[in-house]
């Protein structure tokens, strides 16, 4: 090599690590972030609202994370094995990590919150349902024994599913009541400063946090704006910059995406995979006719909602699985918009213009335009709809005590359908008094064998088939209405990086996140 | 006097205590309980989930069992725990209280101010373009919904020409002391303020205006006329005082409802006080706090009207305490 091609060589690996250095994350700089509505509180193993998730998914941790296909990173634990019969899995914790207030979080920490989530989580409590016991052989080693193969058990590690309590603070207390819950502490990349209610949350870098060089950020501040609209206005003028999916109504969305500096994105949702459908009441009334059901989808527009309402955001959901869950098929019935077909199958189910109730979700404009619409569409093909309108907790109520015909929802998916998909159509979870369990009343032995067959069938293989037959027959009968996969678009500032980075969105935290100055 | 007042708390208590057994049960009249709304807001919950919240809220025991709790409370002078919040009521209610009666404080004195010299503008030059100027704003600012202006006040003076603040009580994170501080929350008070006091300050206006022209034209005003005093002087001292009184009614019944009534301007502001306090508990059906708060509004509304029946005295002697 001759001494120019040297130099050359030398100049271009200098550029190249310049170039490198300029794309690389910077430390410092603040992000002011919304919130909305304020959470309750940030003690994640005694709340797990959707607000008290995205702040403090910051503070707290899980044992794994997510990648956007949903495989397990590290995250408490920095490795695991599964045995070969499917029933123990060992986890290796991360060495050297401690709690914000400086002690070490060992396997004792992982064993105790198993116990604290068990009493207090209604999720985790059924995601631990097949676990026989969990162990500490060292202080490092964690050791979960189940009764049976659990096919969705590496899934259920997540912040929010399984967050780390801290067994020093609440060993021996009264979980509820102690004083710490206003003052939370976590192994997180960020520490609980400050919250003034009905203003701001703030959290701080954790200096000593586990992974070397993270966080960048010095600072997040949660700003609480009660109205959509000033939301919107807070991002306009500047005084923040993060607004996490949900934060602003979907009409505003095309007009922020279009102001200078701006980035949207529906990443970060293939964990959770939000699926909306329509609850039909399945004991009584028009809804309780399978043929009425068929028409109702037959009915509905859904693309022309899916444009309109939610500005072509999501997808038309094709049965009860998400497409980015586990086991999704899309080999089953096709119920396009096909108004002369409804007609034909109302009439085959001899509804005669008995009046139906529908409960639109109250969570904002967004949902009661698109309630209107299927009124519209529904109406359009000689349904009588009867429209409620309820806030929040009334909507609970009514819903929970099955006093409705059709009720706009969504509910999580948790990236597999044992976890997130049967607990809606399965009859053991028929339960009077409960938002979110099979509401709509269906009841079907053979999909109940289906699921429970699911989830300890070993091993993947063989679940993919039970629930590809779950998925046709669920189709085919239709006891909800299934509308679309939902995506709440992130608008953020593009100088904003880094921010989403995992299946589990702004929820895992800020932890990868930067400024580009 | 000290009588007068005596007897007019010891009214005062007996009509909050049964204001709070009413407010009791027309809370828990309303569909829906705070157990079910944070299952609902977790997106999942068991029947142990729920069972367990219940318990938490007190809502496991029979109902007038809670009544006699809460009022055993009340007076003792505790209004209990909000176990969403994990907090005592009370505490919360003070700590939201400064900001909004600096806010409704600040837009009262801006509107009874500025409401009560434009009304007296409007009736000195009665009929003039200046008169018609005055009564036709007080007409748009009293018929315009307050979350409307609210929203165009924002979309003019932060969007568009960024003079002002849009949200919040103070610039978060800026770490401001002393005058800086001050001028910082006085920056986002304008609008707020402004807001709700453009709609107050309509309705005093036009008051004073309709007052000040009827008293006009009574005998005494005839007669200091005819005495040669200036009109000016008559205008002032003869007949805004008069014409006061009814201002001054409507003033008190105002007052009032300062603690309780800018639940619209607070949420669109953002500003931390009880109105969304309020509005907030009401959507979670957290009982404790929202009852917690009406105790305090309707205190605040006794309070007010035993001022105003002082006041009343002090504008015009010749109204007397009854005993």
């Amino acid at each position: 090599m001759s001494k120019r091609k040297i130099l050359m060589s030398f100049a271009a690996i200098c550029m190249l690590s310049t170039a490198a250095m300029a794309q690389g994350p910077k430390a410092g700089g603040v992000i002011n972030a919304v919130i909305q509505p304020e959470p309750p509180s940030l003690m994640m193993g005694l709340v797990q609202n959707g607000p008290t998730q995205m702040v403090a998914g910051n503070i707290y941790e899980g044992l794994l994370r997510y990648s956007p296909k949903l495989e397990p990173l590290p995250g408490l634990a920095e490795s695991w094995s599964v045995s070969e019969d499917g029933k123990v899995y060992t986890f290796k914790l991360v060495k050297g990590v401690t709690w914000h207030d400086g002690k070490p979080f060992t396997s004792a920490d992982v064993l105790f919150s198993i116990e604290f989530l068990k009493q207090t989580h209604a999720r985790a409590r059924g995601n631990l349902v097949q676990l026989e016991k969990v162990e500490a052989p060292d202080e490092s080693t964690v050791v979960f024994t189940l009764k049976q193969p659990f096919g969705p058990f590496m899934g259920i590690f997540e912040v929010g599913s399984l967050p780390m309590i801290p067994k020093h603070i609440y060993e021996g207390t009264d979980f509820k009541t102690n004083p710490a819950n206003n003052t939370p502490v976590g192994t997180g990349p960020f520490m609980f400063k400050e919250w003034q209610k009905g203003s701001f949350i703030r959290l701080v870098k954790n200096p000593s946090y586990h992974v070397k060089g993270k966080p960048n950020l010095d600072e997040i501040y949660w700003h609480v704006i009660p109205d959509a609209a000033a939301r919107s206005v807070a991002y306009e003028t500047g005084k923040v910059d993060v607004l996490p999916g949900g934060s602003v109504e979907n009409f505003d969305v095309p007009r922020l995406s279009k102001l200078k500096n701006t980035c949207v994105t529906g990443a970060g949702w293939e964990f959770f995979s939000p699926h909306s459908w329509l609850w039909l009441n399945n004991r009584s009334g028009p809804t309780a006719n399978k043929k009425f059901r068929q028409a109702l989808m037959f009915a509905i527009d859904r693309n022309m909602a899916k444009d309109v309402v939610w500005n072509g955001l999501g997808k038309i959901a094709t049965g009860p699985s998400g497409s980015a869950i586990k086991y999704y098929t899309s080999a089953v019935p096709k119920y396009d918009y096909d108004p002369a077909k409804a007609k034909a199958l109302l009439k085959e189910a001899g509804y005669k213009g008995e009046k139906v109730r529908m409960l639109p979700l109250p969570y904002g404009e967004t949902w009661q335009r698109w309630a209107e619409m299927v009124r519209q569409n529904l109406q359009d093909v000689g349904i009588n709809v009867e429209m409620i309108a309820t806030d929040v907790p009334g909507w609970n109520q009514k819903v929970s005590e099955w006093d409705y015909d059709i009720a706009f929802t969504y509910l999580y998916q948790y990236g597999d359908p044992a976890l997130g998909v049967g607990r809606n159509y399965v009859s053991s979870q028929i339960a009077k008094g409960s938002p979110f369990n099979n509401v709509e009343g269906y009841s079907n032995p053979e999909i109940d064998k289906l699921f429970a067959d699911g989830a300890v069938a070993f091993p993947d293989a063989a679940r993919e088939e039970i629930y590809a037959k779950a998925q046709k027959i669920l189709v085919e009968d239709v006891p909800v209405a299934w509308m679309l996969e939902l995506q709440f678009p992130t608008i953020t500032r593009c100088s904003v990086k880094n921010l989403i980075t995992t299946g589990i969105g702004v929820n895992d935290g800020f932890r990868d996140a930067w400024i580009e100055k | 006097m000290i009588s007068f007042i005596a007897q007019r708390i010891a009214k005062a208590i007996v009509v909050l205590l049964a204001l709070v057994v009413m407010n009791f049960f027309l809370i828990r009249m309303a569909p829906g309980d705070p157990a079910v709304v944070m299952a609902g807001e977790a997106g999942a919950g068991d029947q142990l989930f729920i069972a367990q919240l219940r318990e938490k809220f007190g809502l496991d025991k029979p109902l007038p069992v809670q009544l006699f709790l809460y009022v055993k409370g009340i007076v003792g002078l505790d209004l209990g725990f909000s176990f969403r919040q994990q907090m005592p009521v009370s505490k919360l209610i003070l700590d939201r209280l400064p900001a909004t009666l600096l806010l409704t404080g600040t837009a009262f004195a801006i509107s009874l101010a500025f409401g009560i010299l434009f009304g007296a503008l409007a009736a000195r030059f009665a009929g003039t373009w200046a008169d018609t100027a005055i009564t036709v704003a007080a007409l748009i600012f009293y018929a315009t919904p307050l979350f409307w202006v609210a929203l165009m006040a924002i979309l003019l003076f932060s969007v568009a020409l960024d003079w002002l603040p849009s949200f919040g009580y103070e610039t978060v994170g800026a770490g401001y002391t002393g005058l800086a501080h001050v001028l910082d929350v006085a920056a986002h008070l304008i609008l707020p303020a402004t807001t709700i006091g453009l709609f107050f300050m309509a309705t005093y206006a036009r008051m004073t205006r309709a007052s000040m022209l009827e008293v006009g034209r009574l005998d005494f005003v005839k007669t200091a006329r005819a005495k040669g005093l200036s009109d000016s002087l008559i205008q002032r001292r003869h007949v805004l005082r008069n014409a006061l009184l009814p201002v001054v009614t409507l003033a008190g019944l105002q007052a009032g409802t300062l603690v309780g009534g800018a639940v619209l301007t607070e949420t669109v502001f953002a500003w931390p006080g009880i109105g969304r306090l309020m509005y907030e508990a009401l959507l979670q059906r957290d009982y404790n706090l929202l009852l917690g708060v009406f105790v305090v509004c309707s205190a605040m509304v006794l309070a007010f009207n035993l001022i105003t029946d002082l006041v009343y005295r002090s504008v015009d002697p010749r109204i007397e305490f009854a005993s």
